[in-house]
C-alpha cells in the first residue's frame, strides 16, 4: 500500500479497566486502511501489551466491535478516511455499556445472559407429522426476516440509552431476537417469551431513540421489532393469547423417516 | 458537546419530549391551583390574571404551549413507531413534528399579543 | 406491573391526543386579544359538555403524568424504590384532586360560589 507522505494517524486508545486512561499512538496513515489495521499496527508494531478482539476480518464474525471516536462500530469495515476527525486523530474505546475486560475488550457474558433471559432461542414443541410450511412472503416472515441477520456483535446494546440508564435493561439485540420468534411459525415458546419480554426491564422500557437503528451494521431495525414485542405485550395485557403468526395445518399422521425421535 | 451516539435525529425527539414532559408535569399543578381561583369568583381569578399579566409571563406560557404541542407531536410519533406498520422516515417525521410545535407556538404569540 | 404501566401510559396518551387538540384549539381562540376570567368562565359556567370534558381531560392527565415521570425518575435518577411509586401515587392524587377542583371551579354558577 502506498504511503502517504507525511501523514501520520494521532490514536488515543483506551488502556485499562473500567479505570484507566488514554494512551496516545502515532501510525502512519496508508490507503484503504481500516480501523482494525490500526489497531493491529499498534499492537504488533508499538505495544504487545495493548488487548483488543477481532476474528475474520471481513465484518461476519462482529467481534471486532469497539467506539470510534464515540460511535460505535465494527473495526474492520470501518475506514479510517470515514471515521477520522478533521485534524487527523482517532479515539478507540472499548463499547459503552459493556463492562472492560481490559483495554478494548469488553465481557459479553451479560450481553448474552439477557439473549437467554430474552428467551431469544428457538422453542421446538412438540413433534409434528409433517414440516411446516413457511412462505417467505407472508407479514410474520418478512417480520422475521427483517431481523434475523444480527449475529450478536453488541454495536446496538453499546449505543442504546436505555441499556445505559437501566443496568437490567434487556437491550435492542435479545428483543430484536425474540421478536423474529415470535414470528417464527415452527417456534412454539412465545407465552414464556413474552412474559420474559414484559416484565420491568423489558420491551417497554424502549423509548424508540432509535440509536439501535442508526448504528446497527447489519441495518436491522430493532426499534421496530422492539415495537411489534410492545403490541404483542399489550395484547397480552389485555387479556388476549399471543397471536403468533396462524401457521398452516399439519398434514399426515406419520412422521417422515428423517424426523427424529423425541 | 453532545456525544457522538447521541447526534442522530431519534435521540433529539426523545430528549424534547422528556424534557417537554417534566416541564408539563410541573406546570400542571401551578394551572388547576390558577384556575381554582375562579372558586373565589371571577374578580379574584381576574386579578390574578391580571398579574400576571407580564411579558415574562406571557413568554413562558407561550414555551408552555409549545411544550404540549412538541411533546404530543413527538408522542404520536412514537405511537406510529409502536402501531402502525409503515416505517416512518426518521428525519422528515420528526422535522414535521418541531414545525407543528413552533407553529402552534407562534400562534399563541400572535393571539395573545 | 411494567405491562400494566404501558398499556395504561399508551392508552391515556390516545386519549389526551383527543382532549389536548381540543384544549389548544380552545385556549388559542379564547387568547385572541387577551385573556379575562370573564371570559373564559362565560364559557365555562354551567357548561355540562366542558365539565365532562375536564373530568376526562383530568383523568387521563393523572395517569399519564406519574408513568412518565415515573421513567424519568428511574432512569435519569438513583431513586428507582418502592417509595417512588409511593411518592407518584401522591402526584397523581394531586393532579386528580386540584384538577376535579379547578374543573368545578369553572364550571360552578356564581351563585354557589363564596364571595
Amino acid at each position: 500500500m502506498a504511503l502517504e507522505p507525511e501523514s501520520t494517524l494521532s490514536v488515543d486508545v483506551w488502556r485499562g479497566t473500567a479505570v484507566g486512561k488514554f494512551q496516545t499512538f502515532a501510525v502512519p496513515r496508508r490507503a484503504h486502511q481500516t480501523i482494525l489495521d490500526v489497531v493491529t499496527e499498534i499492537q504488533r508494531e508499538q505495544d504487545a501489551t495493548l488487548s483488543y478482539r477481532f476474528a475474520c476480518r471481513v465484518g461476519m464474525c462482529g467481534s471486532c466491535a469497539m467506539a470510534v471516536n464515540g460511535r460505535p462500530r465494527w473495526t474492520c469495515r470501518t475506514r479510517v478516511s470515514e471515521a477520522v476527525s478533521d485534524d487527523g486523530s482517532l479515539r478507540l474505546e472499548p463499547l459503552r455499556n459493556f463492562t472492560v475486560v481490559k483495554d478494548l475488550a469488553v465481557e459479553m457474558t451479560d450481553f448474552f445472559d439477557k439473549w437467554r433471559d430474552a428467551k431469544g432461542h428457538f422453542e421446538p414443541g412438540e413433534s409434528r407429522a409433517d414440516f411446516h410450511v413457511v412462505p417467505p412472503s407472508t407479514r410474520a416472515r418478512k417480520a422475521a426476516d427483517a431481523g434475523i441477520e444480527c449475529i450478536g456483535c453488541g454495536v446496538c446494546h453499546s449505543a442504546c440509552d436505555v441499556a445505559t440508564w437501566n443496568k437490567d435493561y434487556l437491550g435492542p439485540a435479545p428483543l430484536n431476537r425474540a421478536w423474529t420468534l415470535v414470528n417464527d411459525v415452527r417456534d412454539a415458546g412465545n407465552d414464556a417469551r413474552i412474559a420474559a419480554v414484559s416484565g420491568s426491564a423489558g420491551c417497554h422500557a424502549c423509548h424508540s431513540h432509535m440509536n439501535c437503528t442508526e448504528f446497527c451494521p447489519r441495518g436491522i431495525a430493532p426499534t421496530y421489532s422492539i415495537a411489534g414485542l410492545k403490541r404483542a405485550m399489550m395484547k397480552r395485557a389485555l387479556g388476549g393469547r399471543v397471536p403468533w403468526p396462524r401457521s398452516c395445518s399439519s398434514r399426515n399422521a406419520s412422521p417422515p423417516r428423517c424426523w427424529p425421535s423425541r | 458537546m453532545m456525544r457522538a451516539s447521541h447526534q442522530q435525529p431519534g435521540f433529539l425527539a426523545a430528549l424534547l419530549h422528556r424534557l417537554a414532559g417534566i416541564a408539563l408535569a410541573i406546570f400542571l399543578p401551578v394551572h388547576f391551583w390558577t384556575l381554582s381561583a375562579a372558586l373565589n369568583g371571577a374578580d379574584f381569578l381576574d386579578k390574578f390574571l391580571k398579574v400576571t399579566n407580564t411579558p415574562l409571563i406571557k413568554f413562558a406560557e407561550g414555551g408552555i404551549v409549545v411544550a404540549l404541542t412538541l411533546h404530543m407531536a413527538l408522542g404520536l410519533r412514537v405511537l406510529a413507531i409502536e402501531f402502525l406498520p409503515m416505517h416512518e422516515r426518521t428525519r422528515v417525521a420528526i422535522s414535521i413534528c418541531l414545525a407543528a410545535g413552533f407553529a402552534v407556538g407562534l400562534a399563541f404569540a400572535f393571539n395573545v399579543v | 406491573m411494567a405491562a400494566v404501566l404501558f398499556v395504561a401510559q399508551r392508552v391515556s396518551a390516545a386519549v389526551l391526543a383527543f382532549a389536548v387538540t381540543v384544549h389548544l384549539i380552545t385556549i388559542l381562540y379564547a387568547v385572541r386579544g387577551g385573556l379575562t376570567a370573564g371570559e373564559v368562565l362565560e364559557r365555562t359556567r354551567d357548561n355540562h359538555w366542558f365539565f365532562a370534558f375536564y373530568v376526562v381531560f383530568v383523568l387521563a392527565v393523572a395517569v399519564h403524568a406519574p408513568i412518565g415521570l415515573r421513567n424519568v425518575l428511574r432512569e435519569w435518577t438513583p431513586w428507582h424504590r418502592r417509595s417512588l411509586d409511593v411518592a407518584l401515587v401522591v402526584f397523581a392524587l394531586l393532579l386528580l384532586i386540584m384538577g376535579f377542583r379547578a374543573a368545578v371551579a369553572v364550571y360552578l354558577p356564581p351563585e354557589v360560589l363564596v364571595g
